[in-house]
């Protein structure tokens, strides 16, 4: 562990980069299973599911800045976990419109 | 000889090109996001801060937020002018190169000049030309009864930049420009010949047409470069006067390596490359679909 205490890790980050190289593994993986075929949605461009994934990956990191910057990250709940319990911050509600506007985008994109 | 053995084994081919980036962009990267969620006081302690210096950097009250904003603006302002100036002035350029004779290679050789001296170097150049005492321009402006003196007058410093920039850039546009413009196959002003048309209606009708593609790249490039631009101002004004001329990427190394700030500068830099991969992937659809026809696979899944 000592040779990667430069990169200071933490658990949330790490569980995010799982997350992030898991969908990456799946879509490969869908991408050898399934062949992607180009298709044009309401953008009027051709995009494949990986492009799909790069908007929504994009607008989920938009949608999360402009809801820290208008909203904020102020705590909703507090989870009986551990002495002083766990926060949960609102922010969880722009991750829930990154993963709707996720579907949306690929359905319709 | 129609069975097409599939055959996969090239993509490892690909792999040490993978574990380079791996090594030099993915790990520092994940780095970058690991410190914009976390303070630190230095000696790699690091402490849990969540979304705070978003939080900090997005709020235009804060100091860091001020900062960002102000730089954001002051970078989108640059960028406007040179493209404003750069764009014209490199069609212009290409339009009045010759077509052919040994003046062609003389003026591509004379144009690429620039673009061959790094930044620092530019930056240097100007940095002395510019100086009141002992620089050619300085001093000849001054004499001239400008009052001109980049080191104390925003109005000074942010010419002197954007003039840099010109004088360093401007030769990219016109080579793209130049090479678009040699592309036109002789017919199409043979025939505005024929038609009898004006010098504006051929630049017009044919020549702007034409030149859509590479001008489209020339912005990208140009856009990116100006928006991501360090060196050449640091090296001329610091940054100054004041934080007139304090960019992004300035105001981020001072963050950064000045305050030692890692974990806002970490939050600055995510920001700053979101816009980055925004603008990047914009222009790269616009110019892979620009004047394609997609109605026949309308439909298709």
């Amino acid at each position: 562990m000592e040779n990667i205490a430069w990169m200071a890790w933490t658990p949330p980050t790490a569980i995010f980069f799982g997350l992030l190289a898991l969908t990456l593994g799946t879509m490969t993986w869908l991408a050898v299973a399934y062949p992607e075929a180009e298709r044009i949605g309401i953008l009027r461009i051709p995009t494949t599911r990986g492009d799909r994934l790069f908007l929504s990956l994009i607008a989920a990191a938009v949608i999360h800045l402009l809801w820290i910057g208008f909203i904020g990250s102020d705590p909703i709940a507090t989870l009986p976990i551990g002495e002083e319990g766990v926060e949960i911050s609102n922010l969880w509600f722009g991750t829930l419109i990154s993963l709707v506007s996720a579907v949306a985008i690929f359905r319709t994109v | 000889m129609m069975d097409k053995t599939v055959n996969q084994k090239a993509w490892f081919l690909v792999l040490p090109v993978f574990l380079i980036v791996a090594f030099s962009a993915v790990l520092p990267l994940m780095t970058v996001v690991n410190y914009s969620v976390q303070d630190t006081f230095g000696n790699n302690q690091f402490f849990w801060n969540g979304v705070g210096w978003f939080k900090e950097l997005l709020d235009p009250s804060s100091d860091l937020g001020g900062r960002f904003y102000a730089s954001l603006l002051r970078n989108l302002a640059f960028s406007a002018i040179i493209l404003a100036i750069e764009v014209p002035l490199g069609i212009l350029v290409a339009l009045s190169m010759p077509r052919d004779g040994w003046r062609v290679a003389a003026c591509l050789v004379i144009l690429a000049l620039p673009l061959l001296i790094p930044w620092n170097v530019v930056g240097t150049i100007w940095q002395i030309f510019g100086r009141p005492d002992i620089g050619l321009l300085g001093y000849t402006l001054n004499h001239m009864g400008i009052d001109y003196n980049y080191v104390s007058n925003e109005f000074d410093a942010w010419a002197t930049v954007i003039v840099m920039d010109v004088w360093h850039w401007t030769s990219l546009v016109a080579l793209l420009c130049y090479a678009g413009l040699k592309s036109i196959p002789d017919a199409y002003y043979q025939a505005a010949q024929i038609d009898g048309a004006s010098r504006w209606a051929v630049f017009r009708a044919i020549q702007l047409p034409k030149l859509n593609r590479v001008l489209l790249i020339g912005v990208l490039l140009r856009f990116m470069d100006s928006f991501m631009i360090y060196t050449e101002p640091f090296v001329v004004t610091g940054g100054g006067p004041g934080n007139s001329t304090t960019f992004v990427s300035i105001e981020l190394v001072k963050i950064a390596l000045g305050q030692f700030d890692l974990g806002k500068a970490a939050a600055l830099s995510l920001v700053y490359n979101i816009i980055v991969l925004i603008v990047c992937w914009i222009f790269y659809t616009v110019m892979t679909n620009a004047g394609v026809d997609h109605t026949k696979r309308e439909g298709a899944v």
